[in-house]
Protein backbone atom coordinates (compact mmCIF):
# COMPACT_ATOMS: atom_id res chain seq x y z
CA UNK A 1 0.00 0.00 0.00
CA UNK A 2 1.31 3.25 -0.52
CA UNK A 3 0.96 5.98 1.46
CA UNK A 4 -1.49 8.12 -0.44
CA UNK A 5 -4.21 7.31 -2.99
CA UNK A 6 -2.48 7.20 -6.57
CA UNK A 7 -5.98 7.02 -8.29
CA UNK A 8 -6.67 4.87 -11.23
CA UNK A 9 -3.86 5.76 -13.74
CA UNK A 10 -1.08 3.17 -11.28
CA UNK A 11 -1.49 0.07 -12.94
CA UNK A 12 -0.63 -3.56 -10.52
CA UNK A 13 2.79 -5.12 -11.70
CA UNK A 14 2.62 -8.53 -11.66
CA UNK A 15 6.02 -9.28 -10.27
CA UNK A 16 8.43 -12.39 -10.58
CA UNK A 17 9.29 -14.50 -7.98
CA UNK A 18 11.17 -13.42 -5.46
CA UNK A 19 14.94 -15.00 -4.92
CA UNK A 20 16.41 -16.99 -2.72
CA UNK A 21 14.90 -20.16 -1.32
CA UNK A 22 15.18 -24.25 -2.38
CA UNK A 23 12.82 -22.48 -5.26
CA UNK A 24 15.13 -19.72 -5.88
CA UNK A 25 18.35 -22.33 -6.31
CA UNK A 26 16.21 -24.09 -8.47
CA UNK A 27 15.17 -20.82 -10.86
CA UNK A 28 18.60 -20.34 -10.60
CA UNK A 29 20.19 -23.58 -11.94
CA UNK A 30 17.35 -23.77 -14.67
CA UNK A 31 18.28 -20.06 -16.19
CA UNK A 32 21.80 -20.43 -15.95
CA UNK A 33 21.07 -23.86 -18.35
CA UNK A 34 18.93 -21.68 -20.40
CA UNK A 35 21.81 -18.95 -20.30
CA UNK A 36 24.38 -21.58 -21.75
CA UNK A 37 22.34 -22.92 -23.97
CA UNK A 38 21.86 -19.09 -25.68
CA UNK A 39 25.54 -18.26 -25.00
CA UNK A 40 26.22 -21.89 -26.95
CA UNK A 41 24.10 -21.21 -30.25
CA UNK A 42 26.29 -17.99 -30.69
CA UNK A 43 29.12 -19.81 -31.03
CA UNK A 44 27.10 -22.75 -33.28
CA UNK A 45 25.81 -19.06 -35.29
CA UNK A 46 29.34 -17.99 -36.35
CA UNK A 47 31.01 -14.50 -36.29
CA UNK A 48 29.22 -11.30 -37.26
CA UNK A 49 31.87 -9.16 -36.91
CA UNK A 50 33.83 -7.11 -40.14
CA UNK A 51 37.44 -7.50 -40.06
CA UNK A 52 37.79 -4.00 -41.18
CA UNK A 53 40.87 -3.05 -43.47
CA UNK A 54 40.76 -6.36 -45.03
CA UNK A 55 36.77 -6.31 -45.67
CA UNK A 56 34.84 -2.84 -46.01
CA UNK A 57 31.02 -2.68 -45.86
CA UNK A 58 29.94 -0.97 -49.00
CA UNK A 59 29.12 2.42 -49.00
CA UNK A 60 25.79 3.77 -50.46
CA UNK A 61 25.80 5.55 -53.74
CA UNK A 62 24.76 8.81 -51.78
CA UNK A 63 27.30 8.38 -49.37
CA UNK A 64 29.38 11.66 -48.50
CA UNK A 65 32.84 11.01 -48.74
CA UNK A 66 35.90 12.86 -49.88
CA UNK A 67 35.29 15.48 -52.88
CA UNK A 68 35.95 15.47 -56.21
CA UNK A 69 36.32 18.36 -58.78
CA UNK A 70 35.55 17.47 -62.31
CA UNK A 71 36.75 18.46 -65.79
CA UNK A 72 34.79 18.05 -68.57
CA UNK A 73 35.02 14.72 -70.55
CA UNK A 74 35.59 16.00 -73.88
CA UNK A 75 37.69 19.34 -73.22
CA UNK A 76 39.92 18.51 -70.45
CA UNK A 77 38.88 21.91 -68.74
CA UNK A 78 38.03 21.94 -65.17
CA UNK A 79 34.13 22.62 -64.36
CA UNK A 80 34.81 24.67 -61.65
CA UNK A 81 34.56 28.51 -62.90
CA UNK A 82 36.01 29.92 -59.11
CA UNK A 83 32.50 31.41 -58.15
CA UNK A 84 33.20 30.84 -54.15
CA UNK A 85 29.34 29.91 -53.80
CA UNK A 86 30.60 26.74 -52.43
CA UNK A 87 33.03 28.69 -49.66
CA UNK A 88 30.15 30.46 -48.89
CA UNK A 89 27.79 27.98 -48.30
CA UNK A 90 30.51 25.90 -46.26
CA UNK A 91 29.31 25.91 -42.62
CA UNK A 92 32.68 24.84 -41.77
CA UNK A 93 34.55 27.78 -43.70
CA UNK A 94 36.86 24.95 -44.59
CA UNK A 95 36.87 25.84 -48.57
CA UNK A 96 39.14 28.65 -50.13
CA UNK A 97 39.04 29.52 -53.43
CA UNK A 98 41.19 32.50 -54.94
CA UNK A 99 39.35 32.88 -58.76
CA UNK A 100 41.65 34.14 -61.44
CA UNK A 101 41.00 35.34 -65.34
CA UNK A 102 41.45 32.60 -68.02
CA UNK A 103 43.39 34.24 -71.22
CA UNK A 104 43.27 32.69 -74.36
CA UNK A 105 46.69 31.42 -74.05
CA UNK A 106 46.28 29.64 -70.70
CA UNK A 107 42.65 28.28 -70.71
CA UNK A 108 41.71 26.36 -67.24
CA UNK A 109 37.88 26.07 -67.21
CA UNK A 110 35.10 26.52 -69.74
CA UNK A 111 34.28 30.03 -67.71
CA UNK A 112 35.31 33.81 -67.73
CA UNK A 113 37.44 32.58 -64.54
CA UNK A 114 39.07 29.65 -63.35
CA UNK A 115 40.09 28.81 -59.63
CA UNK A 116 43.43 29.53 -59.20
CA UNK A 117 43.66 28.23 -55.61
CA UNK A 118 41.03 25.52 -54.46
CA UNK A 119 42.14 24.43 -51.08
CA UNK A 120 39.50 22.14 -48.60
CA UNK A 121 40.94 21.43 -45.31
CA UNK A 122 39.55 18.03 -44.36
CA UNK A 123 40.20 18.41 -40.46
CA UNK A 124 37.49 20.93 -40.62
CA UNK A 125 34.76 19.82 -43.22
CA UNK A 126 31.75 17.94 -41.84
CA UNK A 127 31.06 16.41 -44.92
CA UNK A 128 27.73 17.66 -45.36
CA UNK A 129 27.41 18.10 -48.88
CA UNK A 130 26.54 22.15 -49.17
CA UNK A 131 29.39 22.74 -51.42
CA UNK A 132 27.56 19.87 -53.69
CA UNK A 133 24.21 21.74 -53.54
CA UNK A 134 25.69 25.36 -54.40
CA UNK A 135 27.86 24.35 -57.12
CA UNK A 136 25.79 25.94 -59.98
CA UNK A 137 28.30 23.48 -62.47
CA UNK A 138 28.46 20.16 -60.84
CA UNK A 139 31.75 20.89 -60.53
CA UNK A 140 32.14 19.68 -57.35
CA UNK A 141 30.74 16.48 -55.84
CA UNK A 142 31.10 14.25 -53.01
CA UNK A 143 33.09 10.83 -53.65
CA UNK A 144 32.95 7.64 -51.51
CA UNK A 145 36.65 7.74 -49.52
CA UNK A 146 36.63 8.00 -46.03
CA UNK A 147 39.81 6.58 -44.95
CA UNK A 148 41.70 10.33 -44.36
CA UNK A 149 43.58 9.85 -41.46
CA UNK A 150 46.75 11.49 -42.05
CA UNK A 151 50.17 11.81 -39.75
CA UNK A 152 50.16 15.47 -40.22
CA UNK A 153 47.23 18.33 -40.18
CA UNK A 154 48.95 20.09 -42.91
CA UNK A 155 48.59 17.19 -45.20
CA UNK A 156 44.68 17.55 -44.40
CA UNK A 157 44.33 20.27 -46.41
CA UNK A 158 43.78 19.02 -49.56
CA UNK A 159 44.27 20.95 -52.85
CA UNK A 160 43.05 21.31 -55.99
CA UNK A 161 45.28 18.85 -57.65
CA UNK A 162 44.88 15.94 -55.22
CA UNK A 163 41.17 17.00 -55.38
CA UNK A 164 40.92 16.94 -59.30
CA UNK A 165 43.03 13.60 -59.11
CA UNK A 166 41.13 10.62 -60.05
CA UNK A 167 40.96 9.12 -56.10
CA UNK A 168 42.16 5.58 -54.99
CA UNK A 169 39.58 2.75 -55.38
CA UNK A 170 39.33 1.74 -51.85
CA UNK A 171 36.04 1.77 -50.97
CA UNK A 172 33.40 -0.49 -52.41
CA UNK A 173 30.15 0.54 -53.84
CA UNK A 174 26.85 -1.16 -52.73
CA UNK A 175 25.07 -1.92 -55.70
CA UNK A 176 21.45 -1.32 -56.94
CA UNK A 177 19.19 -3.14 -54.67
CA UNK A 178 22.26 -4.40 -52.32
CA UNK B 1 54.77 -43.26 13.30
CA UNK B 2 53.44 -42.26 9.15
CA UNK B 3 55.64 -39.44 7.16
CA UNK B 4 54.19 -36.56 6.08
CA UNK B 5 54.44 -37.84 2.61
CA UNK B 6 54.35 -41.58 2.40
CA UNK B 7 54.37 -42.94 -0.79
CA UNK B 8 53.33 -46.25 -1.60
CA UNK B 9 57.02 -47.74 -2.32
CA UNK B 10 60.24 -45.42 -3.03
CA UNK B 11 60.98 -44.37 -6.19
CA UNK B 12 65.30 -43.18 -7.15
CA UNK B 13 65.74 -39.98 -6.82
CA UNK B 14 66.36 -39.28 -10.68
CA UNK B 15 63.15 -40.63 -11.45
CA UNK B 16 60.82 -38.23 -8.99
CA UNK B 17 63.04 -35.25 -10.57
CA UNK B 18 62.25 -36.52 -14.42
CA UNK B 19 58.84 -36.39 -13.48
CA UNK B 20 58.43 -33.13 -11.84
CA UNK B 21 60.51 -31.80 -14.91
CA UNK B 22 57.77 -33.09 -16.87
CA UNK B 23 54.77 -32.66 -15.29
CA UNK B 24 55.81 -29.07 -14.48
CA UNK B 25 57.09 -28.61 -18.35
CA UNK B 26 53.51 -29.53 -19.95
CA UNK B 27 51.46 -28.09 -16.56
CA UNK B 28 52.96 -24.78 -17.39
CA UNK B 29 52.86 -25.09 -21.33
CA UNK B 30 49.52 -25.52 -21.28
CA UNK B 31 49.27 -22.53 -19.09
CA UNK B 32 49.14 -19.80 -22.51
CA UNK B 33 46.91 -22.50 -24.66
CA UNK B 34 44.11 -22.01 -22.19
CA UNK B 35 44.71 -18.24 -22.67
CA UNK B 36 44.22 -18.20 -26.11
CA UNK B 37 41.65 -20.85 -26.43
CA UNK B 38 39.66 -18.55 -23.42
CA UNK B 39 40.31 -15.54 -25.65
CA UNK B 40 39.12 -17.48 -28.83
CA UNK B 41 36.23 -19.20 -27.25
CA UNK B 42 34.88 -15.68 -25.29
CA UNK B 43 35.12 -14.11 -28.84
CA UNK B 44 33.15 -16.75 -30.58
CA UNK B 45 30.54 -17.14 -27.36
CA UNK B 46 30.25 -13.07 -28.42
CA UNK B 47 29.60 -13.69 -32.06
CA UNK B 48 33.18 -11.90 -32.79
CA UNK B 49 36.39 -13.25 -33.88
CA UNK B 50 38.96 -13.06 -30.91
CA UNK B 51 42.44 -11.87 -31.18
CA UNK B 52 43.50 -12.75 -35.06
CA UNK B 53 46.78 -11.34 -35.89
CA UNK B 54 49.13 -12.50 -34.26
CA UNK B 55 50.77 -15.22 -35.86
CA UNK B 56 48.37 -18.24 -37.59
CA UNK B 57 44.71 -17.45 -36.58
CA UNK B 58 46.36 -15.26 -33.97
CA UNK B 59 47.60 -18.19 -31.95
CA UNK B 60 51.02 -16.23 -30.99
CA UNK B 61 48.77 -13.84 -28.77
CA UNK B 62 49.51 -15.43 -25.69
CA UNK B 63 53.09 -15.84 -26.15
CA UNK B 64 53.12 -12.22 -27.34
CA UNK B 65 51.46 -10.54 -24.37
CA UNK B 66 53.90 -12.86 -21.62
CA UNK B 67 56.64 -11.50 -23.51
CA UNK B 68 55.36 -7.91 -23.25
CA UNK B 69 54.54 -8.19 -19.58
CA UNK B 70 58.10 -9.63 -19.37
CA UNK B 71 59.84 -6.98 -20.70
CA UNK B 72 58.02 -4.20 -18.81
CA UNK B 73 59.57 -2.16 -15.95
CA UNK B 74 59.19 -3.80 -12.16
CA UNK B 75 58.22 -0.47 -10.63
CA UNK B 76 56.35 -0.26 -7.27
CA UNK B 77 54.47 2.96 -5.31
CA UNK B 78 57.00 4.09 -3.13
CA UNK B 79 54.34 3.45 0.37
CA UNK B 80 54.57 -0.03 -0.63
CA UNK B 81 56.90 -2.63 1.57
CA UNK B 82 59.72 -3.75 -0.74
CA UNK B 83 60.02 -7.32 0.42
CA UNK B 84 56.45 -8.42 0.97
CA UNK B 85 55.41 -7.07 -2.36
CA UNK B 86 58.30 -9.26 -4.30
CA UNK B 87 57.36 -12.08 -2.36
CA UNK B 88 53.75 -12.19 -2.43
CA UNK B 89 53.65 -13.15 -5.87
CA UNK B 90 55.98 -15.58 -5.84
CA UNK B 91 54.09 -17.22 -3.10
CA UNK B 92 50.82 -17.04 -5.19
CA UNK B 93 52.75 -18.91 -7.96
CA UNK B 94 54.62 -21.37 -5.94
CA UNK B 95 51.60 -22.50 -3.84
CA UNK B 96 49.76 -23.22 -7.47
CA UNK B 97 52.31 -24.63 -9.11
CA UNK B 98 53.11 -26.91 -6.05
CA UNK B 99 49.58 -28.13 -5.37
CA UNK B 100 50.03 -29.27 -9.06
CA UNK B 101 52.21 -31.94 -8.26
CA UNK B 102 49.60 -33.96 -6.62
CA UNK B 103 46.89 -34.42 -9.61
CA UNK B 104 47.42 -38.27 -10.83
CA UNK B 105 47.87 -38.74 -14.89
CA UNK B 106 48.13 -42.57 -14.24
CA UNK B 107 48.72 -45.36 -11.90
CA UNK B 108 51.77 -46.83 -11.37
CA UNK B 109 53.10 -48.32 -14.63
CA UNK B 110 56.10 -50.57 -15.35
CA UNK B 111 58.83 -48.79 -17.40
CA UNK B 112 61.61 -50.55 -18.76
CA UNK B 113 61.16 -52.68 -15.51
CA UNK B 114 61.02 -49.93 -13.33
CA UNK B 115 57.75 -49.28 -11.58
CA UNK B 116 56.94 -45.25 -11.98
CA UNK B 117 53.83 -43.01 -10.65
CA UNK B 118 52.90 -41.38 -13.40
CA UNK B 119 51.81 -38.05 -10.73
CA UNK B 120 53.99 -35.93 -9.16
CA UNK B 121 53.26 -37.24 -5.70
CA UNK B 122 51.32 -39.77 -4.15
CA UNK B 123 50.60 -38.16 -0.68
CA UNK B 124 48.49 -39.89 1.73
CA UNK B 125 46.32 -36.76 2.70
CA UNK B 126 45.57 -35.50 -0.81
CA UNK B 127 42.62 -33.35 -0.57
CA UNK B 128 44.43 -31.75 3.02
CA UNK B 129 47.00 -30.97 0.90
CA UNK B 130 45.74 -29.38 -1.63
CA UNK B 131 43.99 -27.30 0.52
CA UNK B 132 46.97 -26.30 3.03
CA UNK B 133 48.74 -24.90 0.19
CA UNK B 134 45.07 -23.22 -0.87
CA UNK B 135 45.66 -21.88 2.62
CA UNK B 136 49.08 -20.23 1.71
CA UNK B 137 47.48 -18.43 -1.42
CA UNK B 138 45.76 -16.69 0.44
CA UNK B 139 48.75 -14.97 1.76
CA UNK B 140 50.07 -14.21 -1.52
CA UNK B 141 46.76 -12.42 -2.24
CA UNK B 142 46.48 -10.65 1.33
CA UNK B 143 50.03 -9.89 1.42
CA UNK B 144 50.40 -8.21 -2.01
CA UNK B 145 47.53 -6.55 -1.22
CA UNK B 146 48.79 -5.27 1.75
CA UNK B 147 51.97 -4.38 1.17
CA UNK B 148 51.02 -2.40 -2.17
CA UNK B 149 50.45 0.30 0.35
CA UNK B 150 47.36 1.87 -1.30
CA UNK B 151 43.88 1.61 0.28
CA UNK B 152 42.22 0.28 -3.19
CA UNK B 153 44.77 -2.71 -3.37
CA UNK B 154 43.87 -3.90 0.62
CA UNK B 155 40.04 -3.64 0.13
CA UNK B 156 40.49 -6.11 -2.99
CA UNK B 157 43.02 -8.23 -0.81
CA UNK B 158 40.12 -8.25 1.33
CA UNK B 159 37.12 -8.88 -0.86
CA UNK B 160 39.28 -11.71 -2.11
CA UNK B 161 40.24 -13.56 1.04
CA UNK B 162 36.57 -13.19 2.53
CA UNK B 163 35.31 -14.92 -0.59
CA UNK B 164 38.14 -17.78 -0.64
CA UNK B 165 37.64 -18.35 2.59
CA UNK B 166 33.56 -18.89 2.64
CA UNK B 167 34.23 -20.91 -0.41
CA UNK B 168 37.06 -23.15 0.77
CA UNK B 169 34.87 -24.76 4.03
CA UNK B 170 32.08 -26.38 0.91
CA UNK B 171 34.92 -27.05 -1.19
CA UNK B 172 36.19 -29.51 1.64
CA UNK B 173 32.61 -30.41 3.01
CA UNK B 174 31.80 -31.24 -0.93
CA UNK B 175 34.95 -33.83 -0.88
CA UNK B 176 34.13 -35.35 2.47
CA UNK B 177 31.79 -37.38 0.92
CA UNK B 178 33.88 -38.65 -1.86
CA UNK B 179 36.61 -39.16 0.81
CA UNK B 180 33.94 -41.41 3.30
CA UNK B 181 32.96 -43.33 0.16
CA UNK B 182 36.54 -44.37 -0.92
CA UNK B 183 37.95 -44.70 2.27
CA UNK B 184 41.34 -42.89 1.21
CA UNK B 185 42.61 -39.67 0.79
CA UNK B 186 44.87 -40.41 -1.65
CA UNK B 187 44.14 -39.10 -5.14
CA UNK B 188 45.95 -41.89 -7.13
CA UNK B 189 43.22 -43.89 -4.11
CA UNK B 190 40.23 -42.92 -4.81
CA UNK B 191 40.70 -42.98 -8.58
CA UNK B 192 40.91 -46.46 -7.80
CA UNK B 193 38.07 -46.67 -5.98
CA UNK B 194 35.77 -45.58 -8.98
CA UNK B 195 36.42 -48.36 -11.15
CA UNK B 196 32.81 -49.48 -10.81
CA UNK B 197 31.54 -46.22 -10.94
CA UNK B 198 32.72 -42.02 -11.45
CA UNK B 199 31.46 -40.27 -8.07
CA UNK B 200 30.22 -38.08 -9.95
CA UNK B 201 26.78 -39.83 -9.83
CA UNK B 202 26.43 -41.28 -6.34
CA UNK B 203 28.11 -37.84 -5.40
CA UNK B 204 26.36 -35.65 -8.25
CA UNK B 205 25.49 -32.72 -5.22
CA UNK B 206 29.15 -32.67 -4.00
CA UNK B 207 30.50 -32.30 -7.68
CA UNK B 208 27.99 -29.16 -8.27
CA UNK B 209 28.77 -27.54 -5.02
CA UNK B 210 32.66 -28.46 -5.16
CA UNK B 211 32.22 -27.01 -9.03
CA UNK B 212 30.78 -24.20 -8.00
CA UNK B 213 33.37 -23.27 -5.23
CA UNK B 214 35.97 -24.43 -7.64
CA UNK B 215 34.87 -21.27 -9.39
CA UNK B 216 34.74 -19.13 -6.52
CA UNK B 217 38.49 -20.62 -5.57
CA UNK B 218 39.73 -19.66 -9.03
CA UNK B 219 38.42 -16.15 -8.57
CA UNK B 220 36.45 -16.82 -12.22
CA UNK B 221 33.48 -15.36 -13.63
CA UNK B 222 30.85 -15.07 -12.11
CA UNK B 223 32.58 -15.13 -9.17
CA UNK B 224 35.46 -12.68 -10.14
CA UNK B 225 34.39 -10.13 -7.67
CA UNK B 226 38.14 -9.87 -6.18
CA UNK B 227 38.97 -7.97 -9.73
CA UNK B 228 35.73 -7.38 -10.92
CA UNK B 229 37.85 -6.26 -14.39
CA UNK B 230 34.35 -3.69 -15.37
CA UNK B 231 33.93 -2.06 -12.03
CA UNK B 232 36.96 -2.61 -10.26
CA UNK B 233 40.78 -1.81 -11.34
CA UNK B 234 42.03 -5.17 -10.23
CA UNK B 235 41.63 -5.62 -7.00
CA UNK B 236 45.08 -6.65 -5.18
CA UNK B 237 47.19 -6.62 -8.02
CA UNK B 238 45.83 -3.09 -8.78
CA UNK B 239 49.50 -1.83 -7.77
CA UNK B 240 51.33 -4.92 -9.83
CA UNK B 241 52.84 -4.64 -13.23
CA UNK B 242 55.18 -6.49 -15.56
CA UNK B 243 56.43 -9.84 -14.44
CA UNK B 244 54.69 -9.48 -11.05
CA UNK B 245 51.66 -9.03 -12.59
CA UNK B 246 52.19 -11.90 -15.39
CA UNK B 247 52.93 -14.19 -11.79
CA UNK B 248 49.92 -13.35 -10.17
CA UNK B 249 48.13 -14.38 -13.60
CA UNK B 250 49.64 -17.29 -14.39
CA UNK B 251 49.05 -18.36 -10.72
CA UNK B 252 45.25 -17.35 -11.79
CA UNK B 253 45.20 -19.90 -14.55
CA UNK B 254 47.64 -22.93 -12.69
CA UNK B 255 44.37 -22.80 -9.88
CA UNK B 256 42.01 -23.57 -12.56
CA UNK B 257 43.85 -26.51 -13.73
CA UNK B 258 44.76 -27.45 -10.68
CA UNK B 259 40.61 -27.44 -9.64
CA UNK B 260 39.61 -29.02 -13.00
CA UNK B 261 42.52 -31.42 -12.26
CA UNK B 262 41.06 -32.47 -8.78
CA UNK B 263 37.91 -32.31 -10.53
CA UNK B 264 38.65 -34.74 -12.82
CA UNK B 265 40.57 -36.97 -10.33
CA UNK B 266 37.90 -37.30 -7.49
CA UNK B 267 34.48 -36.86 -9.48
CA UNK B 268 35.38 -37.75 -13.21
CA UNK B 269 37.53 -40.61 -12.48
CA UNK B 270 40.79 -39.72 -13.17
CA UNK B 271 42.35 -41.76 -16.47
CA UNK B 272 39.60 -44.65 -16.17
CA UNK B 273 37.40 -44.44 -19.20
CA UNK B 274 33.42 -45.81 -19.09
CA UNK B 275 31.69 -48.52 -20.27
CA UNK B 276 34.72 -51.04 -19.55
CA UNK B 277 37.01 -49.35 -22.04
CA UNK B 278 40.93 -50.29 -21.04
CA UNK B 279 43.32 -48.35 -23.14
CA UNK B 280 47.18 -49.35 -22.60
CA UNK B 281 48.64 -47.39 -19.71
CA UNK B 282 50.36 -44.88 -22.07
CA UNK B 283 47.12 -43.56 -22.56
CA UNK B 284 45.95 -42.62 -19.40
CA UNK B 285 48.10 -39.19 -19.32
CA UNK B 286 45.80 -38.50 -22.53
CA UNK B 287 42.67 -39.60 -21.23
CA UNK B 288 43.19 -37.09 -17.72
CA UNK B 289 44.28 -34.05 -19.92
CA UNK B 290 41.06 -34.52 -22.23
CA UNK B 291 38.83 -34.79 -19.19
CA UNK B 292 40.43 -31.43 -17.69
CA UNK B 293 40.44 -29.93 -20.94
CA UNK B 294 36.51 -30.03 -20.85
CA UNK B 295 36.29 -28.38 -17.33
CA UNK B 296 38.19 -25.87 -18.65
CA UNK B 297 35.73 -25.74 -20.95
CA UNK B 298 33.20 -25.22 -18.77
CA UNK B 299 35.18 -22.67 -16.73
CA UNK B 300 35.33 -20.48 -20.00
CA UNK B 301 31.81 -21.40 -20.75
CA UNK B 302 30.05 -19.93 -17.64
CA UNK B 303 32.53 -17.08 -17.85
CA UNK B 304 30.79 -16.08 -21.21
CA UNK B 305 27.26 -16.87 -19.64
CA UNK B 306 26.74 -15.63 -16.07
CA UNK B 307 26.89 -12.07 -14.94
CA UNK B 308 28.85 -11.47 -11.87
CA UNK B 309 27.13 -11.83 -8.60
CA UNK B 310 26.52 -8.86 -6.01
CA UNK B 311 28.79 -9.33 -3.26
CA UNK B 312 26.08 -10.12 -0.88
CA UNK B 313 24.46 -12.57 -3.13
CA UNK B 314 28.43 -14.13 -3.45
CA UNK B 315 28.16 -14.63 0.43
CA UNK B 316 24.73 -15.40 0.99
CA UNK B 317 25.69 -18.40 -2.01
CA UNK B 318 28.32 -19.83 -0.29
CA UNK B 319 27.35 -19.31 3.12
CA UNK B 320 23.06 -19.82 3.32
CA UNK B 321 22.79 -22.51 0.02
CA UNK B 322 26.53 -24.35 -0.48
CA UNK B 323 27.34 -25.31 3.21
CA UNK B 324 24.35 -26.64 4.64
CA UNK B 325 24.05 -28.29 1.14
CA UNK B 326 27.49 -29.67 1.52
CA UNK B 327 26.73 -30.35 5.09
CA UNK B 328 23.72 -32.42 4.09
CA UNK B 329 25.86 -34.16 1.34
CA UNK B 330 28.45 -35.36 4.13
CA UNK B 331 25.54 -36.69 6.46
CA UNK B 332 23.95 -38.66 4.26
CA UNK B 333 26.69 -40.07 2.86
CA UNK B 334 28.03 -40.44 6.18
CA UNK B 335 24.85 -42.58 7.12
CA UNK B 336 24.61 -44.18 3.98
CA UNK B 337 28.10 -45.36 3.76
CA UNK B 338 27.51 -46.38 7.81
CA UNK B 339 24.67 -48.59 6.58
CA UNK B 340 26.18 -50.60 4.12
Amino acid sequence: MTPYDPGPDVVEVQRGPQPGGPSGVYRAFGETLRGMKTVFANLIEGTTTIQYPEEKVPVYPRFRGRHKLHRFEDSGLEKCVGCSLCAAACPADCIRVVAAENTPDNRVSAGERYAAVYEINMSRCIFCGYCEVACPFDAITMGHDYELSDLNRSDLIFTKEMLLAEPLERTPLRSEGE
Amino acid sequence: MTSFASTVYAEEWWIQLIKAVIIFTVGLSIVPVILIAERKLLGRFQSRYGPNRVGPYGLLQPIADIGKLLGKEHSRPHTSVGLLFVIAPILSILTAVAALAIIPFGPVVDIGGTPVGLYGLDVSIGPLYLFAFGAIAFYGLMLGGWSSGSKYSFLGAMRAAAQLISYEVSQGLALIGVIMTAGTLSLVGIVHAQEGMWYVIPQIVGFVIFLVAGFAETNRAPFDLAEADAELVQGYMTEYGGGRFASYYFAEYINMLIVSGIVTTVFLGGWLLPFGIDPPHWVDPFVVLAKMSLIVLLFIWIRATLPRLRYDQLMSLGWKVLLPLATLNALVTAIVVVSQ
